[in-house]
This record gives structure tokens, C-alpha cells and sequence, in this order.
């Protein structure tokens, strides 16, 4: 029921939408994903009040395009039912809108996701590493990051 | 001025730095830094199988290991599509709800301490003490357990454990009513904590904060209520809900949690159903090396039946108890110690599971599993690609929601005021940076 209203008010901005081991999942198209979360969090058959999780998963390897999907899991408290929203992001154009506006703690779950993958979110206020010190250089939880790399030293300032 | 609450303080459970800008004594503006402790338990469970991430996530919420350990087992069962027998389910409950009893008394004890009040700190640990000394017998260890895992537990419960439990439970009980008589109706306790620290319930959704820090302002939202898991819906248990949503209220939820758990815990000792006997034997019991030479000798008439005498460190997961506590599920659970020892069927089966280049290998796909952590709701997505790696495991940790939203507690009021808020959101270094 859930996939049906999503996939009738966006039409054909909507890849797919399956469900697997229990889980919903529906992937949009990145442009939209402002206008779906706001759609997802104010419709009141909807009533998706909480955003749980804002991830990122680097498809390289895989033979998959576009190499990155950002995951958003959200949960309605009312209605007690669960969705994952997945945007396929593209690695010529790493940028997403930011949903900063509509639920605060996308604030600190999008610094993460460009600490770790370096995706862009447009709009948010202020987009900074987050778990990594600053002058660390890459984004680790890429695939092409090897698990060993060595980062040039940091010294103190004098 | 710009105050440095710097990473290494004695108030600061764990490290992370507040940067604050004060006006006398009263904070203006805030800002939370963390990633101190982070060692990349994403990156690293993304090089382990899938059995290799479990010792892992033990070290993620380090208060309350058995919890994040059940999280990860039921994420990779869902993932498999696979069920636990029911005295494992139960089995899972009575570890799960022991290890937040234990986050508990160590948050309240803590920040208790912090304000002063060092009787309690005490007498709390001594509690904490009664349920590791519990979870020793049954884990072999107090906090690196990696005792769940998927498809079951590592072994079932021995013999010793429920007597000792339930003179644990009394005497943590004593202890819950001694620190209350300390505690709740203290005079300064009361004043450092009371509308201190204050969320609303709007602000506490729009920052996705789950756990007894959501249930203080009033929302009614626990895993095991809403989307029960496991045997949750089987007991008879109550949520505190909370009206003001400060320190205080914070203080009662998490006190009343507690007996709410040990409630659960008696429930299911006495609900649990009895363990497969699979080998009726009349106990002969053989030490294993004299089994293994025996086997060697070609002596193999009778071995199959009879019980060996393990380790104490492998206690519990002999063929007597193995039906009980694990799947029926070749591919993921290791066999009885008779059956590797004894049998090359069952020496197949283990080695198929924990030698390098093979393990257990899940279809490919991706789920979210939610349980009740000690802080909230702690979630786990994992990604798998049709490999013995896991592709992407993510953690979903609830302090890291609260840690966002605490400028938004401790601005306006003062410096002091943040020992007791920080002490109630109870952050655990380990689940905030993984």
C-alpha cells in the first residue's frame, strides 16, 4: 500500500519497488528526493515521522551504475510501518539534496556520508568531517580506500 | 569565551569534546566534536566474514555487548530467512535483558558519582558485579562475549546459572530500592536534575532519538512493543513514559526500566522451554582427546552416543544441548563437538564454516534489523553481495541521534548544568564513533 502511494504520486521518477525478507524498499530518482521525503513525512495516510538512518553504499566492483545509492530508513511511529528509500548517485555528479530542512538530524547522518563517501549534500549548512579529523585525506569507506593506506603525518601547529 | 571541554575529562564518559562559548557561566552556543574513538568497524567487518564481524560488534556498544551481538545475529537470520529454535529465543532475551540492566546501572552510577554522589556509584557496581559474574558462567566471558551469533548461541545455559541468577536478581533488587532511598528523593540530587536538560517530544522526533531518552517526554516507542522481535511478545512487561522530559525524568525511566527487565528475565526462566536431550546416554562421559585417539585406533562402535567431557570454555555446546540451542541449519551453524570430533561429516561441516576463503554465505540482498538497544533503537543494515563478506554492514547507532540534539539541551543554561545532562544520555564512546 505504501509502494502504491509512492509509486502513483511520482510516477515515473520511481525506478522499482520490491520488498524483501519483509522490508519495503523503493528507489527514486535523486532529484525528487526533497519533495519525496517531504511527501513521505507530511501525508497522513503516510505519517512517516521519523528518519531513522542515512547511509551510503559504493557499489564499485560490482558492475553496477551508478556506483553509489544513498539509503534512507524511515519509520512511522503512528502507523508503526517501516520504508527504505534508496537514490542511486552517480560518481560524476556527487551531489544530493540535502534533507536537513525537514528533519534536523539529517544534519550529522549527511556530514557522515561525505566523511565516509564523500557525497555532497546541497544545502546543508554545514558540511564537515564528522568522525575523521579534519586534513585526513579521502573518504575511507570506499571501496577503492584501502583498509591499510597510510595518511601523510599531521604535526602539531606552531 | 571559548571553553574547551576537552577530549580527555573526568566527566566525559568516553571521549569526545564540547567546544563551548561562555557568557559568564551560562553556555551561549555549542558544538559537539566526536570521532575519537572511532576504528572503523564498518570498514573492517566489510574485510571479515561473516562470523568474524561478531567479536566486532561486541566492541561496539561495550556496556551492553549481548545486545549489539543479538542486532547483528538477527540481522544475518533475516537475511538468511532462517528462525532459531525457541530455548534459544529465550536464551537471547534473558542475555539481552541482563546486559541492559548492566548499561543502566553503569549510566546511573556514573552520573551520580559525577554529581557526588559516590555511595551510589558503589553499590551500583556491586550490582553490575552479581549479573557479570552471571554472564561469566555462561559466556566464559564479562564483556567480550561474542556469544550470539546466527542461528543460535554459542552454548546453552549451564546448570549452575539459574540458582545464581535468581540471588542475583534479589540482591539487585536490594540494591535498586537502596540506591532509590539514596538517590530519588535527595534533596540536591533532586534540584541538579529536575528541569534541567529539557527536550520536547517534537524536537526529540525531528532528531530521530529513540530509547528511555524518547520515552522521558512522553512518547510511547520501544522496539520490543512496537515491532517485537525475538520472544518479546510472550512476556509481560511495561514501558515508563515520562511527562517533562528532563534529567529527572530520565533518572526514574531508567530505574524503572531496570526492575521491568529483571521482571522479564524471571519470566522467562520460568517459561523456557527444556532443552533437547538428543543423546540418551547413561552418563558415560570420555574426555575428548581419548575419543579423538580413539577414532584414530578405528575403536568407533559406540562413540556416536557417548557424551564428551569438554573444556569448561566449551561447556554447553555438546550434542545434548546443541539441538536446542542452535538452527537446524547446515550451513550456518557449527555442529555438536561429538560430530567434529567424532564424525568427518561434522569435521566438514566446521571446517566449511570457519576456515579462511569459506564461511556462511547469505543470499544476495540487504535488510535493516532493529532492536532495543541500552540507548534506543539500534539498527543494523546489512548488504550482502552473495559472498562469505558481508558487503556493507552499517551500524545505526542511537547515541549519535542524542549527541546531535544535545546544543540544543545545554544551551541557555549553565556550565554545570552539563555534568547531569551528559550523565543522562549516557554516551557510549564505542556506538557513537564505531
Amino acid at each position: 500500500m505504501i509502494l502504491e502511494k509512492v509509486k502513483e504520486n511520482f510516477l515515473d521518477d520511481v525506478y522499482e519497488t520490491y520488498e524483501f525478507r519483509g522490508d519495503l524498499v523503493a528507489v527514486v530518482n535523486k532529484e525528487i528526493i526533497r519533495g519525496v521525503m517531504k511527501f513521505l513525512k507530511t501525508d497522513p495516510g503516510l505519517d512517516f515521522n521519523i528518519l531513522v538512518d542515512l547511509s551510503a553504499v559504493d557499489y564499485l566492483g560490482q558492475d553496477r551504475h551508478p556506483r553509489f545509492d544513498v539509503v534512507y530508513h524511515l519509520y512511522s511511529l503512528a502507523k508503526n510501518h517501516r520504508l527504505r528509500v534508496k537514490t542511486p548517485v552517480d560518481e560524476k555528479d556527487l551531489e544530493v539534496d540535502s534533507i536537513t530542512s525537514i528533519w534536523p538530524i539529517a544534519n550529522w547522518f549527511e556530514r557522515e556520508v561525505w566523511d565516509m563517501f564523500g557525497i555532497k549534500f546541497k544545502g546543508h549548512p554545514n558540511l564537515k568531517r564528522i568522525l575523521m579529523y579534519e586534513p585526513f585525506k579521502g573518504h575511507p569507506l570506499r571501496k577503492d580506500y584501502l583498509y591499510n593506506k597510510r595518511q601523510p603525518l599531521v604535526g602539531p601547529k606552531n | 569565551m571559548l571553553l574547551n571541554m576537552g577530549p580527555s575529562h573526568p566527566a566525559m564518559h568516553g571521549i569526545i569534546r564540547l567546544i563551548l562559548e561562555l557568557d559568564g557561566e551560562r553556555i551561549i552556543n555549542s558544538d559537539v566534536e566526536i570521532g575519537y574513538l572511532h576504528r572503523a568497524f564498518e570498514k573492517s567487518s566489510e574485510l571479515a566474514g561473516y562470523l568474524q564481524v561478531i567479536p566486532y560488534t561486541d566492541r561496539l556498544n561495550y556496556v551492553s555487548p549481548l545486545i549489539n551481538n543479538m542486532g547483528y545475529s538477527m540481522a544475518v537470520e533475516k537475511l538468511f530467512g532462517i528462525k532459531p529454535t525457541e530455548r534459544c529465543e529465550y536464551i537471547r532475551v534473558i542475555m539481552s535483558e541482563l546486559s541492559r540492566v548492566c548499561d543502566h546501572l553503569t549510566c546511573i552510577g556514573a552520573s551520580a558519582m559525577e554529581l557526588g554522589a559516590f555511595t551510589a556509584f558503589l553499590y551500583m557496581i556491586k550490582a553490575r558485579e552479581f549479573i557479570y559474574q552471571g554472564i561469566e558462567m555462561v559466556t566464559g566471558a564479562r564483556l567480550t562475549i561474542s556469544y550470539i551469533r546466527p542461528g543460535g548461541v554459542k552454548g546453552d545455559l549451564p546448570s549452575e546459572f539459574e540458582p545464581h541468577m535468581r540471588k542475583a536478581i534479589k540482591d539487585t533488587r536490594d540494591v535498586l530500592k537502596e540506591c532509590g532511598k539514596l538517590l530519588t528523593r535527595n534533596r540536591i540530587f533532586v534540584d541538579r536534575l529536575k528541569d534541567i536538560g529539557v527536550i520536547s517530544a517534537e524536537d526529540a522526533l525531528a532528531y530521530g532519538i529513540t530509547g528511555p531518552f524518547l520515552r522521558s517526554t512522553g512518547v510511547d516507542y520501544d522496539v520490543r512493543k512496537n515491532c517485537p522481535y525475538s520472544v518479546y511478545d510472550q512476556f509481560d512487561f511495561e514501558i515508563p513514559i515520562g511527562t517533562t522530559g528532563d534529567n529527572y525524568d530520565r533518572y526514574l525511566c531508567r530505574m524503572e526500566e531496570m526492575e521491568q527487565s529483571l521482571r522479564i528475565v524471571e519470566q522467562a526462566f520460568a517459561k523456557i522451554p527444556p532443552g533437547n536431550v538428543m543423546v540418551d546416554t547413561e552418563g558415560q562421559e570420555i574426555p575428548a582427546a581419548m575419543m579423538v585417539d580413539l577414532a584414530k585406533m578405528g575403536e568407533t562402535e559406540g562413540l556416536i552416543q557417548l557424551e564428551v567431557d569438554l573444556d569448561p570454555t566449551l561447556g554447553g555446546t555438546t550434542k545434548r544441548y546443541h539441538d536446542g540451542v542452535e538452527a537446524n541449519e547446515k550451513e550456518i551453524v557449527l555442529p555438536a563437538k561429538e560430530d567434529t570430533y567424532g564424525n568427518i561429516e561434522g569435521l566438514m561441516q566446521h571446517f566449511k564454516l570457519v576456515m579462511l576463503g569459506h564461511g556462511i554465505i547469505p543470499p544476495k540482498g540487504e535488510v535493516y534489523q532493529a532492536v532495543e538497544g541500552g540507548n534506543g533503537e539500534l539498527g543494523f543494515f546489512v548488504v550482502s553481495d552473495g559472498t562469505g563478506r558481508p558487503y556493507r554492514v552499517r551500524v545505526r547507532p542511537p547515541c549519535f541521534t542524542i549527541m546531535a540534539a544535545l546544543p540544543l539541551m545545554i544551551n541557555g543554561g549553565f556550565l554545570a548544568d552539563i555534568i547531569p545532562t551528559f550523565g543522562s544520555v549516557n554516551m557510549i564512546g564505542g556506538e557513537l564513533d564505531r
